[in-house]
């Protein structure tokens, strides 16, 4: 399974977070912290993979993102590759030639996206139609004032 | 969709700040602002509200505050207040948190929520975060998710059982029968999610894993429809039809082919199939591949298979993409012990890679090139090592040189070659070799007596050159003071003469000792050098004897205590001088296990003399300490379960060595033949009893002998044993001598337990003893107090 995505900047900046373990909060900040100073210092011609502790981490470079992905040691490194390359996909289909400012002021979105795509650390649905479809219907439905179609009281 | 403004107003505020002081500044102002609106139940805003702090969040700021906003928003009845309470609960609220208990009715709720995307927000979460509390009390509802009609919600129930399965392993019973039936989907997600879910079902218990065996055919066809189907518009990734899907079958299929020839079987022409049909030139086809490369080396494949596969890798090694260079290097590594002759074929390949750009790269081939040095290629190979090895990267130069001479050690076709390998290696990473190279070269030389004066003169040449190689120097100085008469014979078969005088070498020597690059041990060396060499030179003694006066004096205590001695034998042993620095005889070659005590060579009574060879000989540190250290981990804090497997092995052979040689040192104390110690019975159930004798080995270490026997009528199968004892006593279970017990007590099981109490602490162990008998598992634990053949009070 996948333990961890992050997005970051060629500054270092985070942009987006998504955790598939239960960590603290400091121990959180650890990983984000060491996962920057490694993946920036790579130097531009060598391959995508590292080993760091007992995961395996993949990440690519696009534009001025760093797209990092943990995974644990029985996982497809190049198949990691595909599934950042398919979010990357995903999110150039929702924004339109997606840029990191997109990411930045609409950063909700962006989590919303991951979360029809991936799920628990594993992959969701492989097709990405009916993540788009999905996404779609989501957005609509938050434009409804108030739902009118729930059966069930709601506990407050 | 309409995005939130104040939340991008807010966003722009705090990008525009120019320093991190401002930057604070104006997310405090709004983290009030946020505080404010909190308290505050107007409706219409409050989603934006809990953006704005996610978004604080995310830059590294504190916003617990947040986390009862949470719960209230994924209480309310509208959509977008749901979607962004639920994202919040995500990333504030962890099973740590006690807000997370009040969000578990909630979930509840809405996972029978009419609308299917506010359920999918409640299964994402719980996937997410769920604590054991909320999975256990969740589970039946997921369950009943996974039958309900709706694809899109069975795929996210599928997910969530997996993270329920993850976090309460006894759960995986109740969804067995869900994921089995899931099977026959065909909407892709559903197919996925009940792939992952069957795979982490068989992954965490063995019985399940059995009842799965029989779906292999069904993945077969799966997977065979999707390699020979069409273009499908909805899945396809660069001509290769749901790559994701492929793969994860492919590993379900590797799990359940594992150690079973029947499943194994029934894949094998589907990983034919998909081994050659599948589109090589883009990576996601290269991903499917190397999962098929990875499941057919570990099932038990056919060789023409495995050869296929190897193939692949090989291909691999050829390919431009770095990454897949990579991949094929570390799956290249797995197997070359057990596949050696066919990596062997690639061996050219391999080497090629050492010429690599990447460092990772270059790493994995170091590796691989020398897993695959054998005698045949032993020259080649070498030769490219050896320029690898001038050009390498710093941090691999010290693994790459002590891999050159275990490989040198083991193939060199000959004495000379040998030498001038470790002289080229010691000239061009001399500083990155380990500390025990230096002895073990000079054994080796001193082993070859035919190559001793070609060895001194490259030696005294690499010197000339550069002083600044420590173990390079120490050798050369060692050389020159033992062979320093051959030296300055001049002539040598093997290489060109050249004319050296006395005055030459013991300039050279000089500087050495003068030298500030020289660390102690190396001066250490030099003095002696320089000393012997007053035994085999003519003319310059006196130059001999003024240098070693002069560091009769030295800050450096070792030098001082040297020069004393060598002083002393100048003038009041004098008539024994030629005897003491006669040249050395052929050292044997030391095992590890031995203890410094081990004296070397003794030439004569002198103690000095035997403290000087000793110093040469700076035997490599006892590695059973490491092992105890070892021990200690593996013992835990409270008495844990050690494994019974062969831990004991290499590492236990150490321990007793050491004792043995302790024994010998203290003038050959015989071991008194151990009477034989009375057996007690521990355990007796179902015909299984367990008996248990002692051995007193020394002051803290016992040897406790386990035997089992079966008296029933039925075979017994599986028979393991572990054992624990209290924290400060070391335990180390040797394997046992089988680990089935057949019926009628037809064979019996021994195992030896050693244990070492050097605190005499009171002795307690308990054992657990597992076994099949007539087809069901059974597992006990006994204690056992007191141990016979030893005194009452405990070791």
């Amino acid at each position: 399974m996948m333990r961890f995505m992050l997005l970051f900047s060629r500054q270092g900046r985070l942009r987006l977070q998504k955790w598939f373990t239960a960590i603290s909060e400091r121990e959180k900040k650890k990983i984000i912290r060491e996962m920057t100073t490694m993946v920036l210092a790579r130097p531009p011609r060598t391959c995508n993979f590292l080993r760091w502790k007992d995961l395996k981490i993949v990440y690519k470079r696009y534009a001025s993102l760093y797209f990092c992905l943990g995974v644990e040691d029985e996982e497809n490194e190049l198949l990691a590759l595909e599934i950042i390359h398919r979010y990357v996909e995903l999110l150039d289909k929702y924004f339109g030639n997606v840029c990191e400012l997109d990411i930045i002021f609409n950063f909700e979105k962006a989590y919303f996206i991951l979360d029809e795509f991936l799920m628990g650390g594993e992959i969701q649905e492989t097709s990405k139609q009916i993540v788009n479809r999905a996404i779609e219907s989501s957005d609509m439905l938050q434009e409804v004032r108030c739902m009118k179609t729930h059966t069930h009281p709601t506990a407050f | 969709m309409s995005p939130s403004v104040p939340l991008q107003e807010m966003i722009r505020a705090i990008r525009s700040a120019r320093t991190q002081c401002e930057e604070r500044g104006v997310i405090q102002r709004e983290c009030a602002a946020i505080r404010a609106q909190f308290r505050n139940t107007d409706n219409e805003g409050r989603s934006h509200n809990l953006a704005k702090l996610l978004y604080v969040h995310m830059l590294g700021y504190p916003a617990h505050f947040g986390q009862m906003e949470c719960v209230r928003m994924i209480a309310s009845p509208r959509y977008s207040d749901k979607r962004v309470g639920y994202l919040g609960a995500m990333m504030l609220l962890d099973e740590k948190q006690d807000a997370s208990l009040l969000i578990t009715n909630s979930i509840k709720n809405d996972l029978s929520h009419s609308n299917q995307y506010v359920q999918s927000l409640a299964l994402c979460t719980l996937a997410c975060m769920g604590s054991a509390e909320m999975c256990r009390d969740l589970a039946p509802e997921i369950d009943r998710l996974l039958r309900s009609s709706n694809s899109y919600i069975k795929k996210k129930a599928a997910l969530c059982a997996v993270h329920i399965v993850r976090k309460v392993r006894e759960l995986g019973e109740l969804f067995v029968p869900s994921a089995r039936s899931l099977l026959s989907e065909k909407n892709h997600g559903v197919l996925h999610g009940a792939v992952v879910l069957i795979t982490q079902l068989c992954e965490q218990s063995p019985e399940t894993l059995e009842r799965f065996r029989k779906t292999v055919p069904d993945l077969v066809q799966i997977m065979k429809g999707l390699v020979i189907s069409g273009y499908s518009p909805d899945h396809d990734v660069a001509g290769v039809s749901d790559p994701f899907l492929q793969v994860r079958i492919l590993r379900l299929l590797r799990i359940l082919g594992r150690h079973n020839e029947a499943a194994s079987d029934a894949m094998n022409d589907l990983l034919a199939q998909v081994a050659t049909n599948t589109d090589s030139t883009k990576t996601v086809g290269n991903a499917v591949l190397y999962e098929t490369v990875l499941t057919v080396l570990d099932i038990k494949s056919e060789s023409g298979l495995r050869v296929l596969a190897v193939n692949i890798l090989g291909r691999f090694l050829l390919n431009n993409d770095r990454n897949i260079r990579y991949i094929a290097m570390t799956s290249l590594q797995k197997i070359v012990v057990t596949d050696h002759i066919a990596v062997q074929r690639h061996r050219g390949t391999i080497v090629d890679c050492l010429k690599d750009q990447d460092a990772s790269v270059k790493r994995r081939a170091l590796e691989l090139s020398l897993a695959l040095v054998s005698a045949s290629n032993i020259r080649s190979t070498m030769k490219e090592l050896l320029i690898f090895l001038s050009s390498c990267p710093p941090e691999l130069r010290a693994h790459a040189a002590s891999g050159i001479f275990n490989a040198a050690e083991r193939y060199a076709p000959s004495q000379r070659w040998h030498i001038d390998t470790i002289l080229h290696v010691l000239t061009t990473a001399g500083a990155d070799v380990r500390d025990e190279t230096v002895p073990n070269l000079i054994q080796l030389i001193t082993n070859t007596s035919e190559l001793h004066c070609y060895t001194v003169h490259k030696l005294y040449r690499a010197l000339l050159t550069d002083i600044s190689q420590q173990p390079l120097v120490q050798v050369a100085c060692w050389c020159i003071g033992e062979y320093g008469d051959l030296l300055l014979k001049g002539e040598c078969q093997e290489t060109e003469a050249v004319q050296v005088t006395e005055d030459d070498v013991l300039d050279a020597l000089e500087i050495v000792l003068q030298s500030h690059m020289s660390t102690p041990t190396t001066r250490g060396f030099a003095l002696t050098a320089t000393m012997k060499l007053s035994t085999r030179i003519i003319d310059n003694v006196d130059r001999i004897r003024s240098v070693v006066s002069i560091y009769g004096s030295c800050i450096d205590v070792e030098l001082q205590q040297r020069a004393v001695e060598y002083n002393a034998l100048f003038k009041k042993y004098d008539h024994m001088r030629a005897a003491v620095l006669e040249r050395m005889p052929v050292i044997q070659k030391n095992s590890v296990g031995q203890t410094n005590g081990e004296v070397g060579e003794e030439t004569v009574k002198e103690s000095q003399a035997a403290k000087v060879a000793q110093k040469e000989m700076a035997l490599p540190p006892q590695p059973a300490g490491q092992v105890c250290d070892l021990l200690d981990l593996l013992g835990g804090s409270q008495e844990p379960l050690q494994p019974s497997s062969s831990l004991g092995g290499a590492a236990s052979t150490q321990p007793t060595t050491a004792g043995g040689d302790l024994l010998d040192l203290l003038g050959g104390l015989e071991p008194t033949p151990p009477t034989p110690a009375p057996a007690v019975t521990v355990y007796e159930k179902n015909g299984v009893t367990l008996t248990i004798s002692c051995e007193q080995q020394s002051d803290s270490g016992l040897t406790v002998t386990l035997t089992a026997s079966n008296s029933s009528d039925s075979d017994i199968s599986g028979f393991t044993l572990q054992a624990a004892v209290p924290k400060s006593v070391q335990l180390q279970m040797r394997a046992p001598s089988r680990d089935s017990l057949p019926a009628n007590g037809a064979a019996k099981l021994t195992q030896l337990v050693i244990l070492n109490n050097p605190n005499k602490v009171n002795l307690k162990m308990r054992i657990r003893v597992s076994y099949t008998s007539q087809g069901s598992a059974v597992q006990d634990m006994v204690q056992v107090d007191s141990f016979p053949g030893i005194g009452a009070a405990g070791l």
